[in-house]
């Protein structure tokens, strides 16, 4: 009941707040801009879609988690609206989960809005191209496989909350952006600190960078374009890995950040 | 049981950025707060009233000291459900309107969709907000949202509620109506326990009152055993005073205070019968325009704690 409650009014704010609108708005334009982009390139039209919708799904998500993310617990504590919510019968921990499941849904919506749009998109393709040019295509267009990629990207935006959440419950908006935004992109560079011993001759140093890379997350296999795009199997047991990792990783944050705000003083 | 009772509680907050300094805002405050009363906290600005609030909230947590709400420690999640809260200049979502907002309040203190739905509009009614309680609270001014902050705190039924500040920022219709609402609430069997620095407010209202100063506690007790409600002497308000009727007085007044032209305010001790200063003043062809008894009032009581309390204020340990 609590959980659910923070959790709608967390989704109430952001479908209420105009830059939601822009960003949604401002992605599927992207995504039918691709039809253009793809017309100047014969036979690849398909392809250059679904690597757009894709990653046009992937950015924008990825600036409302942070956008929202780094604001769900600092604006309740600045504006001290938060002194009415915790006199109510709320825990600091349930405040915390329940603004994380708001924002969880909101990115949902979000991700199944673009993935509609561009099923809908390729659908047209699929019924607009002539057979001889539909046997060349890598995969189908309306390819189910499709889901798979928009599933990891999904699975991503909720690691990426979870670390604007983290930061969020001890620092101002400034720093946890900066904070969020340059462990995502460590995060897509990580799997290159494991092999730093190759280059680096140092040993505290290799084990320093090592220790690094188990402790930052590594988002590099959530990201599956290539392959879904191209056609390329990716198996269940990837899937199911990949997905693991991130429910450790969600939860240690979430859990950190409970910690931590459970703590503060709200001054 | 009381209804609130601190023991000892202490609060030092770290000041500065890199050399952190601890700052005492509250020092070993100990009170209880009997089950009905309304009580009022009073104390200037800075004395650590809204800080005793946040600590009986545990929006902030104690250096040192406990504190208990119906014999439960402040912690206690369950505790909340029969507690209501407004806190000083409230604020709230600016996306929802004042009804959503108690619905959502309601939802988090487990009320019915039946219960809340009455309760919404009975609330909003009593706290005098009319059809703008469909607007977004973005557009209140802060008298409105001062209103929703009462009705919010209300909304449970609350067996103890604290307010901070409650008649901060309303005109005097509103201030009537928060005074009625507290009474109201104690003849239902609530506890009220508010702070002010407004003490108009908390003499109209209040059976005791803690007053604070330099986040200690200065003093506390009844009004009538607090406050010296004898006679400290007399003010004869006179007109056409002549050069030798202000000599006459001279002699029995403890102080004189030109008001305007030949317009005088006299100030006698108590020993002094005013009948006398009255006939001297008469006498020399002075008109008497009016005469009121001196007595202490909260005011002055509260004056004269923090002129005492203020210079002995520890800011560093």
């Amino acid at each position: 009941m609590v959980l659910s409650a923070i959790a709608l009014s967390v989704f109430r704010e952001s479908v209420r707040d105009r830059i939601f609108y822009n960003l949604l708005l401002f992605a599927v334009l992207l995504v039918a801009a691709s039809v253009l982009i793809g017309q100047m390139t014969a036979g690849q039209d398909v392809k250059i879609i679904k690597d757009l919708g894709l990653a046009a799904t992937s950015l924008f998500g990825l600036f409302i988690a942070v956008f929202v993310g780094i604001g769900l617990v600092w604006k309740e504590v600045e504006r001290r609206s938060v002194y009415s919510l915790i006199a109510k019968p709320v825990r600091r921990t349930e405040l915390v989960l329940g603004k994380y499941l708001g924002l969880a849904f909101t990115l949902l919506v979000n991700v199944l809005v673009m993935a509609v749009v561009l099923y809908l998109l390729l659908a047209f393709m699929h019924w607009s191209s002539p057979e001889n040019l539909r046997a060349a295509w890598e995969a189908p267009a309306t390819d189910p496989a499709l889901l798979k990629a928009f599933l990891l990207i999904y699975v991503q935006l909720l690691l990426v909350t979870a670390i604007a959440l983290f930061f969020s419950t001890f620092a101002g908006p400034l720093v946890s952006m900066a904070l969020t935004f340059g462990f995502y992109v460590i995060g897509h560079f990580n799997a290159d600190l494991k092999h730093f011993d190759a280059v680096v001759t140092s040993a505290p140093l290799v084990w320093v960078l090592r220790a690094l890379y188990y402790l930052l997350p590594n988002l590099a296999p959530f990201d599956i374009t290539a392959q879904v795009v191209h056609g390329q199997a990716v198996p269940s047991g990837y899937l199911l890995m990949t997905i693991g990792y991130a429910a450790v990783y969600i939860a240690f944050l979430l859990a950190a950040a409970a910690h931590i705000f459970a703590r503060r003083d709200l001054k | 049981m009381h209804a609130i009772a601190t023991d000892n509680l202490t609060k030092d907050y770290a000041l500065g950025f890199w050399r952190k300094r601890p700052y005492r805002a509250l020092d070993r405050l100990t009170l209880q707060v009997d089950p009905g009363e309304v009580f009022g906290f009073l104390g200037p600005n800075g004395a650590g009233k809204t800080t005793t609030l946040k600590l009986l909230l545990q929006l902030v947590f104690p250096t040192s000291g406990r504190a208990e709400i119906l014999g439960r420690p402040v912690g206690d999640v369950g505790v909340r459900r029969r507690i209501g809260y407004l806190p000083e200049n409230p604020y709230f979502y600016d996306h929802l309107t004042a009804i959503e907002l108690l619905e959502y309040f309601g939802r988090l203190l487990g009320l019915s969709s039946a219960a809340r739905a009455a309760r919404v509009t009975r609330l909003l009614d009593q706290v005098g907000l009319g059809a703008e309680r469909r607007l977004p609270l973005r557009r209140y001014s802060k008298g409105m949202l001062q209103r929703v902050g009462l009705a919010q705190a209300l909304l449970n039924e609350p067996e103890v509620i604290f307010l901070d500040e409650p008649m901060s920022g309303l005109d005097p219709l509103g201030r009537r109506m928060v005074r009625e609402l507290m009474l109201g609430l104690r003849d239902r069997g609530a506890t009220v326990f508010f702070s002010s620095h407004i003490l108009a407010d908390a003499e109209a209202v209040c059976s005791r009152v803690a007053i604070l100063a330099g986040g200690r506690l200065a003093a506390s007790g009844r009004l009538t055993d607090l406050l010296a409600f004898g006679v400290n002497g007399w003010e004869v308000v006179v007109d056409e005073v002549s050069a030798e009727a202000l000599g006459r007085v001279q002699a029995f007044s403890t102080k004189v205070t030109r008001i305007a032209d030949r317009r005088y305010s006299i100030e006698v001790a108590p020993d002094t019968p005013p009948e006398r200063a009255l006939a001297d003043l008469a006498a020399a062809g002075a008109s008497v325009v009016s005469l009121n008894p001196l007595r202490d009032t909260l005011e002055d009581f509260f004056m004269r704690q923090v002129a005492d309390r203020g210079h002995e204020r520890t800011p560093v340990i």
